[in-house]
């Protein structure tokens, strides 16, 4: 039996479908059968950060709505053999997303797959809910920044509420991976500060991932950023995480915490 | 009202980290609320219910908080033949 995961956070834009691709794809470059699956009925984005867009003929509404069987729907990944999405609908309306459908699709892909990772649309709605539902482990996405550590913490209290593990008496488990961090920014105190966010979300940090070019340079080619350039500082922070994702008991290092020398010169521009 | 200096503006996080403390120990505590009356409404509705038939909607439960005492304001609308279906 596979392991369910969502990806969430409550605010939009915080990097939950870049991590989504990224977890995904670095399990599976390490023999991992995984499958990423994009609940964002309606704006759907997993397809093209992973750079299947073209390749999308069924989707998640069309297997729940019985149109089509879920292994035509299945994308596998051209890099990654053990790699599969499914992707959202684009047309439909998240009104189709039924939690009997949902709940059938996962118990499928759970039988299938070592990990399903269910990337949430932003947001506290139905999408979310469902999305987050027959999670086994949750990773919330924050940045260091109020209106997301704000809408964490309320996706935290819905993650203890209204998922399944929650309503059997069982406790979900909850990972922090705080995106978008600059060591350096943090450092000077204009940035909160991971131990900061660590105090008032109180939930364990499965990783920082630091601000970097090499995600929009990932998401523009159509590749999860851990295959785009697998030693670039966000593919390493990813893949770090998943590790700790696996049980294993990694120190977190806080990734650009030193500045090089011509770093100190020419401030933010460099690197 | 603090004035930033010219060369060095003050630093900014210790201001954001202080105001979500606060925020969030409001919103959980309010929302924490919200279960707890959910949870006491089921309860009541289960304890009366063994002894007459109440109609779910016309049961209401407010709760205030106040600085020094908090009120629970319990209205249940109890029909004229309720007392026949005591089992």
């Amino acid at each position: 039996m596979g392991k369910v995961i969502v990806v969430t956070s409550g605010k939009g834009g915080v990097g939950k479908t870049t991590s989504s691709a990224a977890l995904g794809a670095a399990l599976a470059q390490n023999g991992e059968k995984v499958v990423v699956v994009d609940f964002d009925v309606g704006l759907r984005n997993l397809d093209l950060v992973m750079g299947a867009e073209r390749r999308v003929v069924y989707d998640l509404v069309n297997v729940i709505q019985g149109e089509a069987k879920l292994t035509q729907a299945l994308i596998r990944d051209k890099r990654v053999e053990t790699l599969y999405l499914l992707p959202a609908s684009q047309t439909r309306d998240k009104d189709n997303l039924t939690p009997e459908g949902v709940e059938k699709v996962i118990a499928a892909l759970k039988s299938a797959f070592d990990w399903v990772i269910c990337d949430s649309p932003a947001g506290i709605e139905r999408g979310a809910t469902l999305a987050m539902r027959h999670a086994d482990i949750a990773i919330v996405v924050t940045n260091p920044e109020v209106s997301s550590v704000r809408d964490s913490d309320r996706i935290i209290g819905l993650l203890d509420s209204k998922t399944l593990k929650a309503e059997n008496g069982e406790r979900i488990e909850k990972h922090l991976l705080l995106t978008r961090y600059d060591a350096n920014r943090a450092e000077r105190g204009d940035m909160l500060k991971v131990d900061d966010v660590l105090e008032i979300l109180s939930i364990p940090l499965l990783g920082i991932i630091p601000e970097s070019m090499d995600v929009l340079r990932a998401s523009n080619v159509g590749a999860p950023v851990t295959l785009a350039d697998g030693r670039s500082a966000p593919a390493l922070a990813y893949f770090e995480a998943t590790r700790r994702l696996k049980g294993e008991d990694l120190p977190v290092t806080i990734p650009g915490e030193k500045r090089s020398f011509l770093g100190k010169i020419f401030g933010r521009k460099a690197a | 009202m603090k004035l930033f200096g010219f060369f060095s503006r003050g630093q900014s996080a210790p201001a954001a980290r202080e105001r979500l403390q606060v925020l969030l120990a409001h919103e959980r505590a309010s929302t924490g609320d919200i279960d707890l009356v959910n949870k006491l409404r089921d309860e009541i509705l289960k304890a009366i219910s063994k002894h007459m038939q109440v109609d779910d909607e016309k049961v209401s439960i407010k709760m205030e908080r106040g600085a020094q005492v908090s009120t629970l304001a319990v209205d249940i609308e109890i029909p004229f033949d309720a007392g026949k279906k005591a089992a």
